[in-house]
């Protein structure tokens, strides 16, 4: 019998996909690594000419966004296997998308408004009442984002973005500030459960452990893995990090969803061996299928891709 | 495939440390322990670093 033949597509060697590559060759797989860098997709080869058509599975790694959504669509486009897949990448690497899909599915968050104008904007951030937060739609690690705490910042604000960013800066995603307990939620959810979760604990608003936030043990509880489960569930499944804030009032709100996912602080707190878990759902991707791996007997979501790369496949 | 890896020492582009790298693969990112700086291995035979590339816009989880 053939070793199942697994790539990792990846931009640089941190160490997360380090962990990944450790796993995977511990299992015995034919393991390549595709550098991002260096790859060109034959992007309307047929048949036998798709050089990636012999692959179990191919795992997605890369550093942009931008580069992980167009590679697995194409991926998967191609008939080949990919975790996560073009829409759950697609779904997540915007935060206006990731909203509107858990909107969709039921899925408590905290109140989101969209405007495309200064003007407009400015009517929304008072619709939701100061403090809120803006925050580009695409881009992760608590970059760029903005609390805004009265008229006059909103006005500075939403001219600088307007006047200085590129046009994505001026489709305005503008979130409802929560007053959470100087902490947030990291959950972690491989296919139909919650495998870990830490609290990651900050004087400041932004909690990312990239900037500064510290990582604790968080009980994985019943609610909380509910939750979790249908907020990936909502972005097509697979392996993501949620992020999730306390309301005080409303309790557990799903604030964001990670599609490539970074654990390397949550190991330790956790005592979970995060990579070994998401090896194991690669795998059973690549024998019995997306769904399957999900856990999902009745074949799962509709897919619904919105973005300005619509038609990305699952 | 067996991952390949090297250990040894190389010069920090930045500040001409000699810093002692340990299993690490084409392509890994570690940190200059005397200017902090991240650092791409871009070489494991002979090791060779260099700047890690500057983060982008669309870069992140």
């Amino acid at each position: 019998m053939s070793k199942m033949k697994v790539g990792v597509l990846y931009s640089r060697v941190r160490a997360e996909e380090k962990l990944l590559f450790e796993e995977f060759d511990r299992r015995g797989v034919d393991l390549e690594l595709i550098d991002d860098n260096t790859l060109i997709f034959d992007i309307t080869a047929r048949g036998d000419g798709r050089r990636f058509r012999d692959f179990d599975v191919i795992v997605e790694r890369c550093i942009s966004h931008g580069r992980a959504l167009y590679s697995l669509r194409i991926l998967n486009d191609q008939g080949v296997k990919t975790v996560n897949t073009a829409l759950v990448a697609d779904n997540c690497g915007n935060k206006l998308q990731t909203t509107s899909a858990l909107t969709a599915a039921g899925v408590p968050q905290p109140r989101c408004l969209v405007a495309y104008t200064q003007e407009s904007a400015l009517e929304a951030i008072e619709m939701l009442g100061y403090p809120v937060v803006l925050k580009p739609a695409v881009g992760s690690w608590g970059r760029l984002l903005s609390k805004i705490n009265d008229r006059e910042a909103a006005e500075a604000i939403l001219e600088h973005k307007e006047v200085l960013g590129s046009y994505h800066h001026s489709i305005f995603y503008i979130q409802e500030y929560i007053h959470k307990p100087l902490r947030d939620i990291r959950a972690f959810v491989v296919g139909d459960e919650t495998i870990a979760a830490i609290y990651r604990t900050s004087d400041h608003w932004i909690t990312n452990t990239a900037r500064g936030g510290k990582a604790s043990n968080c009980p994985v509880t019943p609610e909380l893995n509910d939750l979790c489960v249908r907020a990936a569930k909502a972005v097509g499944g697979g392996v993501v990090a949620i992020d999730v804030f306390e309301d005080p009032e409303r309790g557990l709100l799903v604030n964001e969803v990670n599609y490539t996912m970074e654990f390397r602080n949550s190991i330790a707190p956790t005592g979970v061996n995060i990579p070994a878990k998401v090896v194991d759902f690669c795998l059973r991707v690549a024998k019995e299928g997306w769904a399957a791996a999900n856990g999902w007997t009745n074949g799962g979501p509709e897919a619904k891709p919105v973005s300005l790369t619509s038609g990305a496949s699952a | 495939m067996a991952l390949k890896t090297a250990s040894g020492t190389a010069e920090c582009p930045e500040c001409f440390a000699e810093i002692e790298v340990k299993n690490v693969m084409q392509n890994e990112i570690v940190q200059c322990p005397e200017c902090g700086v991240d650092l791409e291995v871009v070489n494991i035979d002979p090791i060779e670093l260099a700047p890690a590339p500057e983060e982008e816009e669309d870069w992140g989880e």
